[in-house]
């Protein structure tokens, strides 16, 4: 199996400090069971799951505590043993409420899981996808897609190849990275049963080449595997691991103005997604558990935890020893894309990547000023928007003219911020368009 | 012919027969306008606010003339500026009773606690795209002032970071009503003097939490108001279509967010 260096690389992006070296040395522990988990029913994108449970019932690990709500939906299962003592709203990592189930943990863990499929080599895809849709596997990466609607593309839309991503681009974050170095085999379980069910002969598994341990590690998993296979070396620059800007990377295809990677024969899939993949399949068991990386200047021992989905922040940095010295800026996943936490009593739900506490001297207080017309936002952004020129039409209240310059395509990455002169707040801006618009055709669509 | 002459003639002779050119457009081409569309948008104040749904006094004053707008929508105007048109129209006009917009929120900076410190950009709608805002309560007044931005009749300043409406400049216009993210201003009939100042649809001890002066939902209010003031779940609501005279609601109020105007105000 070769090891290819990617021969393209998309537009712009940043290079950022990175400080992954505070975290990647640390294997993944697990984290002790907290004495109550709240599990939010929203912990993925799309509808909230329906509980099915009710309080004073008594739960066991692994039970399905809330189901599907439609079809972009996900279930939610029992992370532990215990009892439901509340069905209640919490406060989630983004700043919003949502509805959660607070289950007390019971000293004694017992675990129910779903029957293994072995056989899954020679099983018909519909039904291993309808098994990773039970076990409520969504995209580990961010943004929670339900993974069972990523997997049943269209007739009309083959997909060709897979991509694995690996790249973790998003500086401090280190949980994909333990991943790969501990769990590899069960990502190429993962990653084959993804090829299967999508009958594509072609896997890439997209690596930054900052992580060259890695890389040593899965191109020795995959050095067997039948097929177009092989380990793609991508060039360290955020943002590596969104997936539009990498497809092009591996592939060199571009996905289209508002369409979808399936569009370009691509499925891009994070590594933990595959390692929940092997899981749900192989072993029956849903996900309820999740890697994070605890880290930064203001945490004593950052680490890298298993944690199940409902323990809360304030667990987290209980387990890492504590706060040292002063912090002043928390932030649920990574520093670039992630939400600042004004309250450590929230859980973390399936799309958590890392909690990253910041002491005053790797924060800053930007004053924003006048645009100097430089330019360097419409270098750095990934997808040849021209920052300048949108949040200037946004902050004279000009959302409409916004529109026309495709402030939908925008992913929030934030290099544009990250590179501009001025410190003008240009995601902040964008956000609130997309936001704007957002409102707007949703009201068009129910009236 | 001398350079002068000649130049002279040519550009008298375009003078002229561009005159000429207009003066028969004018003559041939112009277009009929109600001339009642002029008067009416005379007698109109001229804020072109477009509080009553149309783009400017003119084009309001050409929809009264064809009949497909009230003659009442003018709030700066009010009543007299109504009679006046109806008389000139020859029509007969119901008057409406002067309204003021009103913040339904009085957590200030004293009273009511944030849960962050922001630093983004200086504006509500911004703010409530960050994780809903910083304001501890998520139903309060955010205070970076877009309702007063866009008032087009200066009555709007922030006090302590909360938006206070000055009711004598307030011409109903309604902008603030749709730049408020929160949705917090309402238009209320300018002779109403008791409101019910919280927004707040969480239950008592969650309001208490994070605002000292936020509808607790012990519905004393509504015992003592004979029906003018009802209860939404854990919020008390002034019903404007009733009198409200019971000013003892004031005082009894435990959380204090009902208020009486001062006089004169």
């Amino acid at each position: 199996m070769p090891t290819i260096p990617s021969s393209f690389t998309f537009h712009g992006g940043i290079h950022p400090d990175y400080h992954k070296e505070l975290a990647a040395g640390s294997p993944i522990r697990e984290l002790p069971l907290p004495a109550r988990l709240v599990v939010p029913l929203s912990q993925h994108l799309g509808a909230s799951a329906k509980p099915v449970v009710q309080t004073g019932s008594t739960v066991i690990g692994g039970q399905l505590l809330a189901e599907a709500d439609g079809l972009i939906s996900a279930p939610v299962h029992a992370p532990a043993a215990g009892k439901v003592v509340a069905l209640e709203p919490t406060l989630t990592a983004t700043g919003r409420a949502c509805d959660a189930i607070v289950i007390e943990t019971a000293s004694e863990q017992t675990w129910e899981s779903l029957p293994p499929l072995p056989e899954w080599r020679t099983a018909d895809p519909k039904s291993l996808i309808e098994r990773i849709g039970v076990a409520g596997v969504v995209g580990m990466g961010g943004a929670g897609f339900p993974t069972r609607v990523k997997l049943s593309p269209p007739r009309d839309k083959p997909i060709d190849t897979v991509i694995l991503n690996g790249a973790e681009c998003e500086p401090y974050l280190t949980a994909d990275h333990r991943m790969m170095l501990e769990h590899a085999a069960d990502i190429r379980l993962g990653a084959e049963i993804i090829c299967h069910i999508l009958g594509a002969k072609t896997l890439r598994v997209a690596i930054e080449d900052n992580k060259p341990d890695a890389i040593e590690v899965l191109e020795k998993i995959f050095q067997d595997m039948d097929g177009d296979v092989a380990v793609t070396v991508l060039r360290t620059r955020y943002p590596q691991g969104s997936e539009k800007q990498q497809i092009f990377s591996v592939t060199g295809r571009e996905v289209p103005r508002g369409g979808l990677p399936m569009d370009v024969g691509c499925v891009v899939e994070n590594v933990s997604t595959a390692f929940a993949i092997a899981e749900a399949v192989t072993r029956g068991r849903p996900l309820v558990r999740r890697v994070i990386t605890v880290t930064g200047d203001a945490i004593a021992q950052p680490a890298n935890l298993l944690v199940p989905c409902g323990a809360l922040y304030s667990d987290l940095v209980a387990a890492c020893g504590g706060i040292t010295g002063k912090v002043s800026k928390v932030i649920s996943g990574g520093p670039m894309m992630g939400f600042t936490v004004s309250n450590l009593a929230v859980p973390v739900g399936k799309t958590a990547s890392g909690l990253l506490l910041l002491s005053p001297k790797n924060t800053t207080c930007f004053t924003s000023q006048a645009c100097i017309a430089c330019g360097r936002c419409v270098d750095a952004c990934p997808m040849r928007l021209s920052p300048a020129e949108l949040s200037q039409c946004i902050e004279a209240e000009d959302i409409e003219a916004a529109e026309p310059l495709a402030v939908m395509d925008c992913i929030e990455c934030g290099s544009c911020a990250f590179v501009c002169p001025a410190h003008r707040p240009l995601v902040h801006h964008m956000r609130r368009a997309k936001a704007h618009i957002m409102a707007r055709r949703a009201a068009a669509k129910t009236s | 012919m001398d350079l002068i002459t000649i130049s002279t003639l040519c550009v008298g002779g375009i003078g002229l027969a561009s005159a000429a050119a207009l003066a028969a457009a004018e003559k041939y081409f112009t277009v009929k306008q109600d001339p009642r569309i002029d008067q009416v948008t005379e007698l109109l104040p001229g804020a072109n606010c477009g509080g009553c749904g149309y783009a400017g006094c003119a084009d309001y004053a050409r929809a009264i003339v064809d009949g497909t707008a009230e003659c009442n929508l003018c709030a700066p105007g009010g009543p007299d500026c109504a009679q006046a048109i109806a008389a000139l129209l020859g029509r007969t006009v119901a008057v409406l009773e002067k309204r003021v917009a009103i913040v339904l929120c009085c957590g200030d900076n004293t009273e009511a606690t944030r849960r962050a410190t922001y630093n983004g950009i200086a504006d509500c709608a911004s703010a409530q795209a960050i994780a809903g805002g910083d304001k501890a309560c998520t139903y309060g007044c955010l205070g970076y002032g877009s309702c007063a931005r866009i008032c087009p009749v200066n009555a709007i300043h922030m006090l302590n970071g909360i938006a206070k409406i000055d009711k004598k400049r307030c011409i109903a216009c309604g902008k603030c009503v749709a730049a408020c993210p929160r949705r917090l201003i309402k238009l209320v009939p300018a002779a109403a003097e008791i409101h019910v100042l919280c927004s707040s649809k969480d239950k008592g001890p969650a309001v208490k939490k994070v605002c000292g002066t936020g509808c607790l939902g012990c519905s004393i209010c509504a015992k003592l108001s004979d029906g003018a003031i009802s209860m939404d779940g854990f919020l008390a609501m002034v019903d404007y279509s009733q009198p409200l005279t019971h000013e003892e609601v004031v005082a009894k109020c435990p959380g204090h967010c009902i208020r009486k105007d001062p006089p004169n105000s």
